[in-house]
């Protein structure tokens, strides 16, 4: 067992406050999950040719013939008020759905250039709906870089679905954030034997079935990075239950005992449920364990998993925290969290890129965690890397997994150790 | 407004990123927010860069808006100039900053940066693309620092053949390679070692791996040879117009092209040059040899940016022996001459950057050979049909380790080889033919080569438009490498005009619509000596076919009758 945190752990952490520039993805990028998540949705961005160019960037590959995502490209016209851009969106949705006839909502996706332009899609998307009504509904949602941080779109997509969620007092438990499905299945049946009476998901598999919310709602938040959707859950009368998150063999107990509190479930019950998975994932765990023990960890600002990274990292796997980044800091989600990390741990919230990469050179850190743009660079120093988008696609969340999440830590230590040229 | 799913180009600031990161000593201040600074990943991750790009984002935000922005540019070109120290600055922005009119380019002008050479770049974002943006950043800046040099008007053009007066060998500019080019790396190598050959120097590769100062020697030269017209076209015209340099435009991909290049190169410098010999590739000869008599007539769709796809339809066509069935280019600039290069081949280009369209055409095309860009891979997998990339936009397949140059003599091998394999090697080719019914032959097992895995397509169940969403880069099975099955030329015949016929989309051979006739065993078995990537097209027209004269059984006689309904 994990021993609880001591007083001196408690102390609060410094945080670094930094503004520069930020090497981090706008909200666009949660497309790239979500749009799987949701097989009957579609993800209409309203930007330009950087906003197509950035997720299919961050998308990888190119992996359908033709994906559940598009932008829909503003041109000089539409700029020069030549044509109503308005009157050319609804012939774009138009033509769109004709040609996807499965689509049951669409997600109007707000970008830097739409803002900017005052482009009211709130109005086009009540528009359409109504035009439409029956067949496909339209939301809408920012996912601007001038707004939002990489994994904040899926936190704007949430609430942009929030006002369809029926109302109902009913007693469930809400998880809400994407997770893979397996991983939904797993932690679905486990609390089920734990006793829960009803689990239900945001964002749910089909666009069209959304969980009611209500009084009797307890919300369990499988990601770190919904601050709106849970404040306005709450909002709509949903409990929020304050916990780590699941990630590692502790974080993922002590999130499930919560929910399992919230429910005033038998202890004992929930013991025999958690206990074997606990001894499981802690086996799992030990040989990446002895890999990453006592190395030196600096994690640049990203994906807002950092801290709960770092605090499964420095828990269980025995890293050594340098430098906690992460692009906001929200200390409510993240009091439980803050809680759990070592004291003196240093925290930076926002960046300032080469300032941090200053930092990164003077403490020569064993690994560092990063986006795309910096990983080959920083290895071309001399410093290894673990680059994080992958995370938000794998399934990493719970006991079972934490075996596989610590290896993906481990990966790039061990290679290096693998690698040799004389 | 338009919609875009997947794009061959990025915006034009990502053009500018491209000249910036390939030179030495430039820094790039982009009026940006966050999201934008995905574009590092393309320079880290795809090119393997072990340095940042030379670009620092002013990543304003929301809250910025209201109150100075300018003071934010400003502040941001201070830093990275006493960060970097760079020997020429670009100052520009993206997108949404040409939307806020910061002008940061007249800001940079109006500070003191220590004398740094500044260039200011306006690439319209709402209607300019990548390549767009490379060509006129590599144009402003190359003008930017030339700016003192200008020659006053009515000046003489220096003859390209001066060297012989200056006692010295002659020397060429190498322009346009730049990173995210396909090849350039190893292009710039082979022309190099060509022209050198020859006894021509080379003074100035840029903009891949020059440093401002070497742009300012860029009149030095006797000529300009414009690699890449997509990057380079613009900076060749400035240098004609304006210092009466003469531009050698033939590019060298390929055997016909490279003697032509060294004949224009020879004539505009008055070099002697050896009388070249085809033994210099190792391509003519393996052309010729018995061996690739299978590659004659291949039918090949041709899609890439304009300096690859000419390329391409040359070598295919005269070198190779195939049969070209479809040109076509993204690069809007340079239409005209895909056009035209189109025209004599009997063909209409197809000038678009709408990937579906190119798929569409592609499909109908029925080709047994792609060449084009990634994105045509993807098309081609999907219609299991063997592909070559010529072109960007690149994947981190497209840098290999190995040296691979498009251009020159080896160019030439690293062609055939990389266009051929794909197909199946000759008498593979035929002996498969022979030997398809033997019981040891599995149908679907092909040969090691190429990597175009027919995907089974799993239908899914959300509706007709899910199952062509779905279609994925299905890992490969067992066996499920590579190519065409071979098919004896009747039969290949048949498939095709079945499968030219009809326009709808191509889904890997699917069963038997219920309901619908039957097919008896000999229709079976004839169905199943037609290649498998054009199988489900022809199992549907036939079907149509039979449907509509409302047989209840499909035999072979009915295929043939199919074949001939079909080839009216
Ligand atoms: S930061 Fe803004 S302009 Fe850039 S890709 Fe994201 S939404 Fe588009």
């Amino acid at each position: 067992m994990v021993a609880p945190p001591t007083s001196a752990d408690l102390a609060l952490p410094e945080v670094l406050k930094q503004s520069g520039q930020r090497e981090v993805f706008c909200g666009l990028t949660s497309i790239v999950w979500l749009h799987r998540r949701m097989p009957d949705a579609f993800f209409l961005v309203v930007g330009s040719r950087t906003c197509a160019h950035l997720i299919q960037s961050a998308a990888g590959v190119m992996i359908f013939a033709e994906p559940r995502f598009g932008t829909a490209i503003l041109g000089e016209r539409d700029l020069a008020g030549l044509a109503d851009a308005n009157e050319e969106l609804d012939r774009l949705v138009r033509e769109l759905l004709e040609r996807r006839p499965e689509i049951r909502t669409l997600f109007l996706v707000g970008s830097c250039p739409s803002e900017v332009i005052k482009l009211d899609l709130q109005r086009a998307a009540e528009r359409l709906s109504a035009q439409l009504a029956g067949r496909v509904r339209v939301l809408n949602y920012s996912g601007s870089g001038i707004e939002t941080t990489f994994t904040q779109g899926e936190d704007h997509a949430l609430m942009a679905m929030l006002p369809l969620m029926p109302s109902s007092d009913e007693d469930q438990l809400l998880i809400v954030g994407t997770l893979a499905d397996a991983v939904e299945d797993r932690f679905r049946l486990l609390f089920e034997r734990m006793g829960v009476p009803r689990v239900r998901s945001l964002p749910p598999r089909r666009s069209t079935e959304l969980p009611p919310v209500g009084a009797g709602t307890r919300l369990l938040l499988a990601q770190p990075f919904l601050s709106g959707t849970a404040r306005a859950l709450v909002h709509r009368g949903a409990r929020l239950i304050e916990s780590p998150y699941p990630f590692g063999v502790e974080g993922s107990r002590l999130w499930m005992e919560a929910a399992a509190a919230a429910f005033g479930l038998a202890p004992a019950a929930v013991a025999a449920v958690l206990d074997p998975l606990e001894i499981r994932g802690r086996r799992a765990l030990e040989p990446h364990r002895r890999e990453l023990e006592g190395r030196r960890l600096f994690l640049l600002p990203d994906s807002q998993m950092e801290i709960p990274l770092a605090r499964f990292l420095a828990r269980e796997c025995g890293m050594e925290l340098v430098e906690v980044g992460t692009p906001y800091l929200d200390r409510q989600l993240m009091a439980a969290e803050m809680a759990l990390l070592p004291g003196g741990t240093r925290l930076s919230e926002g960046q300032d890129v080469e300032k941090q990469l200053e930092r990164v050179r003077a403490e020569r850190p064993d690994l560092v965690v990063c986006g795309l743009g910096l990983a080959n660079p920083l290895e071309a120093e001399g410093i290894a890397t673990k680059w994080l988008i992958e995370l938000v696609f794998s399934p990493i969340h719970g006991c079972d997994q934490a075996g596989e999440l610590a290896e993906l830590f481990a990966r790039p230590l061990h290679r290096r150790q693998r690698l040799s040229f004389v | 407004m338009e919609l875009t799913l997947w794009t061959y180009e990025g915006p034009p600031h990502v053009g500018a990123m491209r000249i910036a990161s390939s030179m030495e000593g430039v820094h790039y201040v982009l009026h940006a927010p966050q999201g934008d600074t995905y574009a590092d990943l393309l320079f880290t991750m795809i090119e393997r860069r072990n340095r940042r790009p030379p670009v620092t984002y002013t990543t304003f935000q929301a809250r910025d808006l209201g109150g100075d922005t300018a003071e934010l540019v400003k502040r941001t070109i201070k830093a990275a100039v006493d960060r970097f120290q760079p020997e020429a600055l670009l100052v520009g922005e993206s997108c949404t900053a040409e939307l806020i009119q910061d002008q940061p380019g007249s800001l940079a002008h109006g500070m003191d940066l220590g004398g740094v050479p500044v260039v200011s770049l306006e690439l319209p974002a709402y209607s300019k693309k990548e390549n767009w943006g490379a060509a006129e950043s590599f144009y402003q800046l190359v003008r930017g620092l030339l700016k003192d040099q200008l020659p006053p008007p009515g000046f003489a053009k220096p003859s390209p053949q001066r060297w012989r007066q200056e006692g010295r060998r002659p020397r060429v500019n190498l322009l346009g390679p730049s990173l995210l080019g396909f090849r350039c790396r190893d292009d710039v190598l082979e022309i190099s070692k060509l022209l050198a050959s020859h006894g021509i120097d080379v003074s100035v590769v840029a903009p891949l791996g020059a440093r401002p100062a070497d742009l300012m020697r860029l009149p030095d030269a006797d000529a300009n040879v414009c690699l890449y017209a997509e990057v380079a076209g613009t900076v060749c015209s400035w240098l004609e117009r304006s210092f009466g340099m003469a531009t050698v435009k033939t590019v060298p991909i390929g055997i016909g092209a490279t003697r032509d290049f060294l004949t224009e190169i020879s004539e505009l410098l008055g070099v002697e040059i050896a009388a070249t010999s085809e033994a210099e590739s190792r391509l003519p000869w393996y052309s010729r040899s018995v061996d690739s008599t299978y590659l004659t007539g291949k039918r090949v769709f041709i899609f890439a940016d304009a300096t690859h796809a000419l390329a391409a339809a040359r070598i295919a066509s005269q070198e190779l022996g195939f049969e070209v069935v479809g040109l076509g280019t993204y690069s809007r600039e340079q239409a005209r001459e895909v056009r035209a290069a189109a025209k004599q081949l009997g063909l209409e280009a197809l000038i678009s950057d709408d990937y579906l369209a190119v798929e569409k055409a592609m499909a109908e095309a029925a080709p047994e050979l792609v060449l084009g860009t990634q994105m045509e891979r993807h098309s081609a997998k999907r219609l299991g049909v063997p592909c070559a990339v010529i072109s960007s936009p690149l994947h981190v397949q497209d840098v290999p380790a190995r040296y691979s140059p498009q251009m020159g003599w080896e160019g030439a091998n690293v062609i055939f080889d990389s266009w051929v394999h794909p197909l199946m090697m000759g008498l593979e080719e035929h002996l498969i033919g022979m030997f398809r019914h033997d019981f040891e032959f599995v149908d679907g097992h092909r040969s090691h080569l190429g990597d175009g895995a027919p995907a089974a397509v799993p239908v899914a169940d959300a509706g007709p438009g899910a199952a062509a969403a779905q279609v994925g880069t299905l890992p490969s099975g067992p066996g499920a490498t590579a190519t065409l099955v071979a098919e004896p030329l009747a039969e290949s015949l048949l498939a095709e005009q079945l499968a030219t016929t009809a326009a709808e989309s191509i889904q890997a051979d699917g069963p038997a619509v219920a309901g619908a006739s039957v097919w008896t065993p000999d229709g079976e078995a004839e169905l199943h000596k037609i290649p498998f990537f054009v199988r489900g097209k022809v199992r549907r027209n036939t079907e149509a076919f039979a449907a509509e004269r409302g047989l209840a059984r499909i035999d072979a006689e009915t295929l043939y009758d199919a074949k001939a309904h079909f080839s009216r």
